[in-house]
């Protein structure tokens, strides 16, 4: 059975569709990153597999269940971005409270502890830092041993230091054979803590792959060199040229293989100036969640 | 519940886990609410301290009402003693609108907890608020010097805590209404403007005879109306009416506004 069976998802806000014909399955066990730019649609489908909008189109199954039954059920649960605590209650209260609505939770000592967060248990939720209350969203989410945990850009406004402790806390967790989703902007850590890493664009999945098959994605070069009159269609049937893009006098080629443009270029043509960088993860998400980037071929499932 | 190591193999993970009873209403959840909400410093203010304020203003400061005899000081005690309770009852329910500013309520969607149980919990701790108003006005009365046959003390103070229970719905109205932190603010000078037509400030018959016929169809009139009416009577058909009318206009729309609310997060 599936841990995530999501199918052809379509959610509109009025003119704009935030989730467009998005189509994902995630086994049990893995850990899996959802990797866009803000707005691309992430928290929308977050909030359409926890039951908290409801997809105009398609269909979602947690489990084999709807977001709703497996939320009764607490097979999932969720670390939301921001909000969700009241001020006045102490760290332990919070999750007492919580535990109190399921029925069968672990004791609160032991998710506090596993947080990281029972040296604060009395203190009160509104004298907590920015990483003590999203440690405090991960000891709630812990309370029903969820099959599937989800996160929402869990590290948003956190510093350093709380990031790296939010993420052991996470990885330990992980460990123990627990599906794990999360929403991120940041590369390093899709990179750092994902299985398998999903980049959305526009509501769509546009890349979706091993972590390794994302960073292939992205292993190109590319190739500059000043050039009056470039003969695009020799380039491109060049073998491993994906991009070729003119800026006046300025010939820019993305390729897996530079040397083959570098010599075809030296050697054919009155180029000069010849450049060659590699790209990385980094122009890779940028290049494929640009709004006006074309979908790639590669790595992506369907 | 098994030793934290036990969670080291996810054994609960086997999918043979069952929904919660009462869609996750339980005594702990109330208990740790009612002892946050007591820890609001406001709150018990408006309570507790206010009521009692105004009970010695009235009363025990005022030279009409000493000459008026032990039994206008017994009225005013329980007028504040009602005025107490409704507003523990309304910021009780209206507490809803800070929850849903801060997020609380969409992180309990994440829970089992279930809506109607989630509203049977906050009725719940705004009667404690209510009962906490009634009983302590009651303790102050008691210790300076308002004397009633014991049935009437204890028919006052259960008329007082139930009928002003109707303003838990009221407070879920507005806090479904104006999902606002601050929504306390604004309705707390409309509770004393209604408290006015209640009668709980000053005896109706105070009033010219135009603004005591338009208390009448006030929220507040019933309430107070039969709250004294161990005292003083007055049960008339026309205050159970209103108080039951005025529960049925409150909790439909409290209902309305939450249906809409529950569909669009």
């Amino acid at each position: 059975m599936l841990a995530i069976d999501l199918r052809n998802l379509t959610k509109r806000y009025g003119a704009v569709t935030a989730v467009n014909d998005l189509t994902l399955q995630v086994a049990p066990g893995e850990i899996i990153a959802f990797l866009g730019p803000n707005g691309a649609g992430k928290t929308t489908t977050i909030d359409m597999m926890l039951g908290l909008a409801r997809p105009d189109i398609g269909t979602v199954q947690i489990y084999g269940k709807t977001p709703t039954e497996a939320i009764a059920r607490g097979e999932i649960a969720a670390v939301m971005q921001t909000g969700g605590l009241l001020k006045d209650f102490t760290v332990e209260e919070t999750v007492q409270f919580t535990a109190s609505l399921y029925a069968h939770s672990r004791p609160s000592n032991e998710v506090l502890e596993r947080a990281g967060i029972s040296h604060i248990a009395t203190r009160r939720v509104g004298k907590c830092s920015g990483g003590e209350q999203q440690r405090l969203r991960f000891a709630m989410a812990l309370l029903s041993d969820p099959r599937l945990l989800i996160l929402d850009e869990p590290t948003t406004g956190m510093d350093v230091e709380g990031r790296r402790e939010f993420w052991t806390a996470i990885r330990e967790d992980a460990s123990r054979g627990r599906t794990v989703l999360f929403a991120t902007h940041y590369l390093d850590e899709a990179d750092a803590y994902a299985d398998r890493i999903v980049l959305i664009r526009q509501g769509s999945v546009v890349a979706d792959g091993t972590t390794a098959e994302i960073k292939n994605l992205a292993s190109g070069r590319r190739v500059r060199a000043t050039i009056a009159t470039p003969n695009i269609e020799s380039l491109r049937a060049l073998s491993g040229v994906t991009q070729i893009e003119q800026r006046g006098d300025s010939l820019l080629v993305s390729c897996t293989n530079s040397d083959v443009v570098a010599r075809y270029l030296l050697t054919e043509t009155d180029a000069r100036d010849i450049e060659i960088s590699s790209q990385n993860l980094e122009a890779a998400f940028v290049a494929l969640t640009a709004d006006d980037a074309t979908p790639p071929t590669v790595g992506a499932r369907s | 519940m098994s030793a934290p190591a036990a969670a080291s193999n996810l054994s609960a993970l086997d999918g043979t886990r069952g929904a919660s009873s009462l869609g996750g209403f339980n005594l702990t959840a109330l208990r740790l609410e009612i002892t946050r909400v007591l820890r609001n410093r406001r709150t018990l203010f408006f309570i507790v301290v206010f009521p009692g304020i105004f009970f010695f203003l009235f009363g025990l400061g005022n030279k009409q009402a000493r000459a008026a005899g032990p039994e206008a000081l017994a009225y005013i005690m329980i007028s504040m003693a009602v005025y107490g309770a409704m507003v523990g009852n309304t910021s009780g329910g209206a507490s809803v609108a800070v929850e849903r500013s801060l997020g609380w309520s969409r992180q309990l969607r994440l829970t089992p907890l279930t809506p109607a149980a989630y509203v049977a919990m906050k009725v719940l701790a705004s009667m404690t608020l209510g009962l906490i108003a009634v009983c302590s006005t009651f303790a102050l009365g008691a210790i300076y010097g308002v004397h009633m046959p014991v049935q009437t003390w204890l028919m006052a103070g259960v008329l007082a805590w139930l009928c002003s229970s109707v303003f838990a719905a009221f407070g879920l109205f507005v806090g479904f209404l104006f999902p606002a932190e601050n929504v306390m603010q604004f309705v707390g000078p409309l509770m004393a403007f209604m408290a006015m037509f209640g009668g709980l400030f000053m005896p109706l018959t105070a009033l010219p005879k135009g603004m005591q016929d338009f208390a009448r169809y006030t929220p507040m009139y019933g309430v107070g109306s039969l709250a004294r009416s161990p005292l003083v009577g007055g049960a008339t058909p026309w205050a159970v009416g209103s108080v039951v009318v005025w529960a049925i206009i409150f909790a439909v729309g409290a209902m309305i506004v939450f249906r809409r609310d529950t569909a669009r997060v």
